[in-house]
């Protein structure tokens, strides 16, 4: 098991075009992992909607700044990490939208799906700048986030 | 690859039928532009048929709720209709399955317009 072999990073400018280049990407890496179709979906949009939070909440389309996404298989994990240069992002601040009051709001759902669909997620503060590590275990029945 | 939209009218209720993205930058901007238009000539009965939408990510699901609220607050209706499992399941995660009125048969969600 070499985990350095199957490592690919891309430092990406902050567009639509990179959001989409790391949602291709991670679809790619899941569907060689040899996972089930429903899985790649779910891990394809969770990594979509970090490139997403990466690139507009936390660069804000900012053309000085960069978003870095790399893709690892370890063998037993699919690991992705993505980091942006914002200002951080505290996921305890983070409004809950299942509690009734946020049903009808119009956003703040991705964190939420990224939780949903990977079976751990980690945030790291860089200061400047978050780090989402986004981890799907392979071969084992999830775990939850 | 981006969202397609056709309008058509069928006893007072206009359809729209989407296909393809609902995504942030493709189809959230287009399905809001529709939903605008459509309300600016009158027309707050809506039924947003999903049967060809493969996929829709948060910034979507964040679109069809706003203009869930907007028709709503102008005294209009939106319905969804022909959701595929996909959409179907996000809907169920985020809780929102329960908030819009989800068809599965044309006719039917037709005649459950007040008109």
């Amino acid at each position: 098991m070499t985990a350095q072999a199957s490592r690919i990073t891309y430092t990406l400018d902050s567009s639509l075009d990179s959001v989409n280049k790391v949602e291709e990407t991670a679809e790619q890496m899941a569907r060689k992992a040899g996972v089930d179709d429903d899985e790649i979906f779910r891990i394809s949009m969770a990594v979509r909607e970090a490139a997403v939070n990466a690139v507009l909440h936390g660069n804000a389309y900012d053309p000085q700044k960069r978003m870095t996404a790399s893709f690892e298989n370890t063998g037993s994990d699919l690991v992705i990490r993505i980091t942006d240069e914002g200002k951080g992002l505290d996921p305890a601040t983070l409004p809950d939208p299942l509690a009734p009051e946020n049903l009808l709001r119009g956003s703040g759902r991705g964190i939420f799906i990224i939780r949903s669909f990977m079976d751990e997620v980690h945030f790291k503060q860089l200061h400047p700048g978050t780090e989402l590590t986004l981890i799907k275990h392979l071969g084992a029945a999830p775990t939850g986030a | 690859m981006s969202m397609k939209i056709s309008t058509r009218q069928v006893d007072g209720v206009t359809i729209l039928d989407l296909g393809g993205r609902i995504t942030l930058g493709e189809g959230s901007v287009q399905l809001r532009d529709s939903v605008r238009d459509l309300l600016g000539k009158g027309q707050k009965n809506i039924l947003l048929n999903l049967g060809e939408v493969n996929y829709i990510d948060s910034s979507g699901i964040g679109e069809l709720v706003s203009a869930f609220t907007t028709v709503k607050n102008q005294g209009g209706e939106l319905k969804l209709l022909n959701l595929t499992r996909k959409v179907h399941d996000l809907l169920q995660i985020t809780k929102l399955y329960t908030v819009f009125d989800i068809k599965d048969d044309e006719a039917q969600a037709i005649a459950s317009y007040a008109k």
